[in-house]
């Protein structure tokens, strides 16, 4: 299992846009992604568990992978959240 | 029966009714003994709705673009959650029906999210009430009317039409719509002018009054329905039709000259808009260009602002379709009655004085920023004029000015290109404006008189209020006045003068402008050959005397 922390750097935080890409990208492995907030677990491959989140520019969240394209998966999930575009 | 609402797109329309109810769904609560065939239920019920929403999103893709059609991915996220599929299935588990087992676990959903301090995530709770009623519709076999096969000469009516519903439905077979909800800058009303369908809004409660089938007649002139009308008012409105189509086909000649008065002054003829897909109705009709882009609606019915690109895109296809013809742009006109929930502007007492428009987006630079980036990189598409509304004072278009060259460092250093020569002008709809028109015609290339908010400001009046609506008087010679005088000051510096308020479209006012010197006027795509057709018929010299006439010795 892999696992990262990471804080929000785009204006919308995980809302709108940004959550549905994240999703769509998360859904695209075969691992189980979990986003860890304040003691909240949700699946990242979960609109609306993400959205619930309610996750805000400044907030940290903590990510963890688990399963056979993990490394993938967190690759490609870090380099989104650093990057996301308004 | 006569119902009176808002006329939103013009021409006559004859045809039978299409109701198009939003069914109340009673949900039933039996109890399930066989779980694993609720469970195959339910799942066969989200395969229909997904392969429901991927046809409509199709349609919606071809016929109003990309970002019409986005709506419908956040459907389809929602139906294939995993958090929302596992409640449901522990819902059944416990012996729920899928229909009910669906209902609970969206309401837990949507409370969250409206609970939460955020019009996007409110927004996002209406979507999960949307596509859990479209399964739940599914499961309990409640068919919808099919849109796509609307039979010919129907007039759909509605309490608001969706962007979904309009999507699917055959336009050729549409002959108006009438809704209960809605203004003249709703969905309705303006795909309905995008197809020149005539259409009324905004009456009370037409569906439960209107039947399938019912006989209707809607005057989108004057915003009349009538519900089976008698014989005798039938032969008068299809007199009318007739007389309607002969008209337009009679005013077809004017589509080809260019507009000159009488005299023979040339007056340049262009159309607003405030919709991408309006460009083909000014270009339909003979438009020589686009007078006003009215950006705003870019940015309404949505939770975020639209992207750079979005806008980029949106902006290069309306000069890439204008072709060389002039397209003026004009930036955010936010505030005074058009408000945006997303962009947290706080209440303010007086919103027509307070901080609107130009005011806005000095206030808000990134905002601003990013229109200015897109409206540049599509400069090089068509011939760009950008516009800033509202402004009052020098100082607002040297700051707009220092803006724009931040923002072309910026597009420099990342060897975007843009056109070098493209046009700036403003609105001048302030009374500060138009008296000080002759220092603003130093700074810019081009005036657009905005004579609704002109008149407002310089009358005080609120002319939505109906107690003092009767003052609201385009003749009045303060406001001719401040008309001449910005054209008198701009011609003086070599720049010319637009009218792009509803004056322009106004043909007992045409006459008027073309006697006040005006150069050009911008019209609602739908009324430009008619306004050709009066400027012809108009001698500006003549106009010229009654004009001294009207605003005195200045």
């Amino acid at each position: 299992m892999l696992e990262v922390k990471i804080v929000l750097k785009n204006q919308t935080g995980l809302h709108a846009r940004p959550a549905s890409i994240l999703v769509t990208e998360a859904g695209k492995f075969k691992s189980d992604i979990y986003i860890l907030k304040d003691g909240r677990e949700i699946n990242a491959k979960s609109i609306l568990g993400v959205l619930s989140m309610g996750a805000r520019k400044g907030d940290e969240i903590t990510i963890k992978i688990s399963g056979e394209d993990e490394e993938q998966a967190l690759s490609r999930l870090t380099e989104l959240l650093e990057n996301f575009e308004e | 029966m006569t119902l009176k609402g808002i006329p939103a797109s013009e021409g006559i329309g004859l045809g039978r009714a299409i109701v198009i109810r939003e069914s109340d769904s009673e949900i039933s609560n039996t109890q399930v003994t066989d779980i694993n065939t609720e469970l195959d239920r339910f799942l066969a019920a989200v395969e229909r709705a997904k392969e429901e929403i991927k046809e409509i999103k199709e349609t919606a893709q071809r016929n109003l673009g990309e970002k019409n059609a986005m709506i419908f991915d956040a459907h389809l996220l929602i139906l294939e959650d995993p958090e929302l599929f596992n409640m449901v299935k522990e819902n059944i588990s416990k012996g729920m029906n899928a229909e009910s087992a669906l209902d609970e676990s969206a309401k837990f959903f949507e409370t969250i999210l409206s609970s939460l301090e955020d019009e996007y995530m409110r927004e996002r709770a209406n979507d999960i009430r949307d596509v859990t009623s479209r399964v739940i519709k599914i499961l309990s076999h409640k068919e919808e009317i099919d849109l796509k096969s609307i039979p010919s000469c129907s007039i759909a009516v509605a309490r608001e039409l969706t962007p979904s519903q309009t999507a699917q439905m055959d336009k050729q077979n549409v002959r108006g719509f009438v809704t209960e909800k809605g203004g003249k800058t709703s969905h309705t009303a303006i795909i309905a002018r995008t197809y020149e369908i005539p259409a009324v809004v905004g009456i009370g409660d037409i569906t439960s009054v209107v039947r399938d089938g019912d006989f209707l007649i809607i005057d989108g002139n004057d915003g009349t329905v009538y519900v089976n009308p008698d014989e005798s008012i039938i032969r008068e409105y299809e007199k009318r039709l007739e007389e309607e189509t002969r008209k337009k086909e009679e005013l077809r000649k004017f589509l080809q000259i260019e507009a000159r008065t009488q005299d023979g002054r040339r007056i340049k003829l262009v159309a607003n808009i405030a919709h991408v897909d309006e460009t083909d109705v000014a270009l339909k009709n003979g438009a020589e260009g686009v007078g006003l882009f009215r950006t705003e609606f870019l940015f309404m019915d949505r939770t975020e602002p639209p992207s750079e690109e979005e806008q980029f895109q949106a902006y290069k296809t309306v000069l890439e379709k204008m072709g060389e013809r002039p397209v003026i742009i004009r930036t955010l006109d936010i505030g005074g009655d058009k408000s945006i929930p997303y962009l947290n502007i706080p209440k303010e007492e007086n919103p027509f004085l307070g901080c609107r428009a130009i005011r806005l987006c000095l206030a808000q630079q990134d905002l601003f920023k990013v229109q200015l980036r897109a409206l540049l990189r599509a400069s090089v598409y068509g011939n760009l004029k950008i516009m800033f509304p509202m402004i009052s004072c020098i100082d607002e278009i040297i700051q707009t000015k220092e803006i724009m060259k931040e923002v072309k460092t910026e597009l420099d250093k990342e060897d975007v290109k843009y056109s070098e020569d493209f046009e700036i002008g403003i609105m001048v709809e302030t009374p500060a404006a138009a008296i000080i028109s002759d220092m603003l015609a130093e700074e810019v290339d081009f005036f657009s008189i905005g004579s609704n908010d002109l008149i407002q400001y310089t009358l005080v009046i609120d002319r939505t209020n109906d107690k003092v609506s009767y003052l609201y008087n385009p003749l009045h010679p303060a406001v001719l006045r401040l008309i001449k005088l910005t054209v008198d000051n701009a011609h003086k510096k070599g720049i010319e003068v637009g009218v792009c308020g509803e004056i322009a479209s106004d043909l007992n006012m045409v006459p008027i402008l073309i006697g006040l010197g005006v150069d050009e006027l911008s019209v609602s795509p739908s009324k430009v050959l008619n306004v050709k057709k009066k400027i012809f018929e108009t001698n500006s010299e003549k106009e010229k005397m009654t004009i001294q006439k009207l605003v005195g010795t200045m």
